[in-house]
């Protein structure tokens, strides 16, 4: 089982290795980004800031109910959804749903193209498939930080209007709340493991649609697969950047 | 020309091709034969690169694929075209840009030569009315006529088709045939296609080489089959009631 384990890391790792090999004619390759942009990143913008929006309310509205104290000020609503929001629900929690969202895109796209001998017939021609298919998605993951930004900024937004509109807090309280001890370091540390996450959404998804084997059945088993690995791996790194960044 | 010289492959203890040695004549339109699990898709995927023998050499007019460098493989890969069993179109282009892939990936034409080009050999593979069309939205015979195309356009030297008639009705399947044939012909390429259709061997194989259980039983010409007495190619032409109808015929002199 561990062997497998590694050898299947080992794999991975040596298909990173191909994927900057050999390039693709940047004519070609230019229209292959745009191409993922769209699908990978203008795709995914509608729900995440559907998510991002309610999360920010409700827990903003969570935060709400749980301060029966009096002496403890309305601003902690502003202030809890701020940082709720900013470290952990917009780059790890969003990337946890995009590894469903994406990811089982990346897989079961990859995958077929796999079963229908189309990567066949890419490397029969002499094309590096591994970098005509995985390089654009990891230059289109880059703009993922962006998502994250917007990710961020309509959860705190939902926050606010959670709390206004609810009655739980005034709109004072909460910009007060939300400018509370801000520490801009967070912010980077929310991007670095944006970043971090958005070269794993890209290159586990991808591997396992492209060593996939079988048919259309296995395509779906490859996705389910992709999406608990990618899940996994994302929440593990997120413990390592936390520990090595924060602490 | 593509010489095949004591090919061996294995896969875990299963040995599927047990030393082939072959010629694929400049020209002609050879066909490999056999049953399912005979090694024929292995012997193709090994022409192609797809497979690494453990033992033998192919050389494609003289240059022994397993001693080229990188750069000279990827030369050699750009003078093959191949026509895959599933057609193995890509689903997110229209036909155009399918057929002119190979060309935007390999050569430094315009956009405007690389149009002219794939309108060409669109219209010689008789496709009419389907440059826009994605692969889903034409027939299966259509899509075989397109992965014909992708693999001519650029002008290869040698040319690969898996089973490229399977799943298409009897008349369409002799139409492609015949396209693989006339092409093979005009071009003067060196055709390889891998089949277990009597049909395809009876109507376009100049040379027929026959695989049973990874082992080359028998080659010959179209002509030579009916007479051969070798018995492993008797046994799988005459598996076929069609061809047992024949040989009465011949026997009785009535063909």
């Amino acid at each position: 089982m561990l062997v497998r384990y590694l050898s299947q890391i080992g794999k991975y790792f040596l298909m990173l290795k191909e994927v900057f090999n050999k390039p693709t004619k940047w004519s070609a390759m230019r229209q292959l980004i745009f191409k993922e942009i769209d699908d990978l990143i203008i795709d995914s913008l509608g729900i995440v800031c559907f998510i991002s929006f309610f999360v920010g309310g409700v827990v903003s509205i969570q935060t709400a109910l749980n301060l029966t104290n009096p002496l403890i000020p309305k601003y902690l609503i502003g202030f809890a959804t701020r940082q709720s929001v900013i470290l952990e629900f917009a780059p790890t929690f969003i990337s946890i749903i995009m590894a469903g969202k994406m990811g089982s895109f990346i897989t079961s796209s990859i995958g077929t193209m796999r079963v229908t001998e189309q990567i066949d017939a890419l490397e029969v021609m002499g094309v590096n498939s591994l970098n005509y298919l995985v390089f654009p998605k990891i230059i289109a993951l880059l703009l993922y930080p962006f998502v994250i930004g917007i990710a961020m900024f309509l959860g705190v937004f939902g926050g606010w209007i959670a709390s206004v509109y609810g009655g739980f807090a005034s709109s004072n309280e909460f910009i007060t709340g939300i400018q509370q001890e801000f520490i801009p370091f967070h912010i980077a540390y929310a991007f670095i493991k944006t970043f971090v996450f958005a070269m794993l959404l890209a290159t586990i998804p991808s591997f396992h649609g492209y060593y996939m084997k079988g048919g259309a059945l296995e395509v779906g088993k490859a996705s389910t697969v992709s999406f608990v690995w990618t899940s996994v791996t994302i929440i593990l790194t997120n413990y390592i950047l936390t520990q090595l960044l924060l602490t | 020309m593509i010489e095949v010289k004591d090919i061996e492959k294995s896969f875990g203890d299963s040995k599927v091709l047990k030393g082939i040695s072959t010629i694929f004549d400049t020209g002609k339109t050879n066909l490999i034969i056999g049953q399912s699990g005979s090694g024929k898709t292995v012997l193709l995927k090994s022409l192609l690169g797809i497979h690494t023998p453990d033992k033998g050499t192919i050389a494609f007019d003289g240059r022994i694929y397993s001693d080229l460098t990188p750069d000279e493989k990827r030369t050699l890969r750009t003078e093959i075209g191949m026509v895959f069993q599933g057609s193995a179109l890509f689903d997110s282009m229209t036909v155009e840009e399918n057929v002119g892939f190979p060309l935007k990936m390999f050569t430094n034409k315009s956009a405007a030569e690389i149009k002219e080009r794939v309108n060409f050999v669109i219209n010689r593979v008789n496709l009419i009315n389907a440059n826009h069309k994605k692969p889903s939205e034409i027939s299966g015979g259509m899509q075989k006529r397109v992965a014909i195309a992708r693999a001519i356009v650029n002008n290869p030297k040698y040319l690969f088709c898996d089973e490229p008639n399977s799943g298409l009705d009897p008349k369409t399947a002799i139409v492609i045939d015949n396209l693989i044939h006339e092409i093979t012909l005009e071009y003067n390429i060196t055709t390889v296609i891998n089949t277990h259709d009597m049909n395809s061997v009876m109507e376009i194989g100049d040379k027929i080489i026959f695989l049973k259980e990874g082992i080359l039983a028998w080659e010959g010409t179209k002509k030579e089959i009916f007479k051969t007495d070798n018995e492993a190619i008797t046994d799988f032409v005459y598996s076929s009631n069609l061809f047992k109808k024949i040989r009465k015929a011949q026997n009785k002199g009535d063909l």
